[in-house]
């Protein structure tokens, strides 16, 4: 096994203090929220993991495709280390959420798109895993995986964009705010700062942990390929 | 197009449309001799309907609201039954493979499959909506609610059709497909149960249009996506 390069370690150390400034940040820098008081200092890792989730979801979605063209396997460990984190920070950016919700609005869980759509998300993710399991062959895995993202790609979208249909009331913290959403709030600019400290400091712990699983699905492609061998 | 033509070169007799229509007829002509696809969905149907009647306990005002919901739970259980039925037998037989090997677009075989698929579960609905009318004196011969229900099945169809290959070479083949199938057609459900009780309501039709543009949408990208990567699903 090759030892990590220098900058995969440099990246482990950043992530680690970047973590740790972001905690730093929300906890001690940002001033209290008036109504919601310390209940709000959960938002900015609600963000900062959905957008981790998002940028997984994407990433995912563009790995499927380019496996499709180009019928490479390192596309589709990419696809696969998409997924695994993105299911992973979108169950965490769900459960911030319920824990934000319960006292904001009321309740641990409403039906409302963002909420609906993420999970589905999950589902569509879950789906995924379980396909993968279902197979042996390793291109075919990679084949039909890459197919079953795009559908979840295209899917996904459109039921947001379904459910949206509907009302919401779930905050739009940038942008306009319709007056039927509950629990948004005006940012300070020091607020908006940890905000946006925080989706960073995510950001590169998105990349280093990105960089890791794709090592591990690159190690466990060579213990398939020895195993093979073995046969 | 250079598909087309090269597979052209090998069978210059058999076009696209020839092509569909024989594996539609193939697997019409198989039901019309066996009766085990579609009695089986039927039953199926009738079954859900009747838990539901016990689930819900359906009088006058609940079954105004959860019509449309029962029919399309209903329409989407019982047309898992049928695609997860229609795929593994040709895998089972090897009928699969031999239609792998005749030399036509692969694409082909999608589309015909898809529209024998589609033809199977318009049937159970049609069988399905007058039996639900009697039981629950409810009138459902609705223009509006037919069109919904034909836009619907047809992207339920669509997606499905693909997935149903994909999930029968599978080791957990049974289980997989509506794991795979539900989360990706919430969009259909969403719109389809929205757009017929709109319609059952006597909505007017502004309101009900959104949901049926949404179904129209829905059907046409994943119809043009199946397309493109069933030569992915397929390959050997």
């Amino acid at each position: 096994m090759k030892p990590q390069p220098l900058a995969l370690k440099v990246l482990n150390i950043a992530s680690g203090l970047l973590f740790l400034g972001a905690l730093a940040m929300v906890f001690l820098y940002a001033p209290l929220e008036i109504t919601m008081n310390y209940v709000q200092k959960i938002f900015y890792f609600h963000v900062a993991n959905a957008w981790v989730g998002m940028l997984g979801f994407l990433a995912a979605a563009v790995a499927g495709v380019v496996y499709l063209i180009k019928h490479d396997q390192k596309w589709d460990i990419i696809e696969l280390t998409a997924v695994e984190i993105s299911l992973v920070f979108f169950l965490i950016a769900i459960a911030a959420g319920s824990i934000w919700a319960r006292p904001t609005w009321g309740a641990y869980w409403t039906w409302e798109p963002r909420l609906t759509t993420a999970a589905i998300l999950e589902m569509v993710y879950i789906a995924y895993i379980l396909l993968r399991q279902g197979i042996d062959d390793p291109d075919r895995r990679a084949r039909f995986s890459a197919v079953y993202t795009l559908v979840g790609a295209i899917s996904v979208p459109i039921t947001f964009m379904s459910i949206r249909l509907f009302r919401t009331i779930h905050p739009v913290v940038i942008g306009s705010n319709s007056s039927a959403t509950m629990g948004s709030f005006d940012m300070t600019s020091k607020m908006l700062f940890t905000m946006f400290f925080t989706l960073f400091a995510f950001s590169v712990i998105f990349v280093d942990l990105f960089w890791h699983r794709i090592r591990l699905g690159l190690l466990a492609q060579q213990v398939e390929e020895y195993k093979l061998e073995e046969l | 197009m250079d598909k087309e033509n090269q597979t052209a070169e090998h069978k210059p007799t058999s076009s696209f449309v020839g092509v569909v229509g024989a594996i539609v007829w193939k697997d019409l002509a198989a039901e019309l001799r066996s009766r085990e696809l579609l009695s089986a969905m039927l039953v199926f149907a009738l079954l859900v309907i009747l838990i539901f009647n016990f689930a819900l306990e359906l009088d006058l005002s609940t079954r105004r609201v959860a019509t449309s919901g029962i029919l399309w739970a209903t329409f989407t259980f019982a047309g898992t039954l049928g695609l997860n039925r229609s795929m593994a037998v040709e895998k089972d037989r090897g009928c699969l493979d031999g239609l792998l090997l005749a030399p036509v677009d692969r694409s082909a075989i999608y589309f015909g499959k898809m529209i024998s698929n589609l033809a199977f579960m318009l049937m159970v609905e049609v069988i399905v909506l007058p039996i639900y009318s009697v039981l629950y004196n409810t009138n459902l011969f609705n223009p509006g609610l037919i069109i919904v229900i034909l836009l619907g099945s047809i992207g339920y169809v669509a997606v499905g059709t693909l997935l149903s290959s994909m999930a029968v070479q599978t080791r957990t083949r049974d289980v997989l497909l509506p794991i795979l199938l539900f989360p990706v057609v919430i969009p259909i459900l969403i719109a389809a149960v929205k757009a017929s009780s709109g319609f059952l309501q006597g909505l007017s039709l502004t309101d009900v249009m959104p949901y049926i543009n949404l179904l129209i949408v829905y059907d046409v990208i994943f119809t043009a996506v199946a397309y493109m990567v069933f030569d992915y699903v397929v390959e050997e």
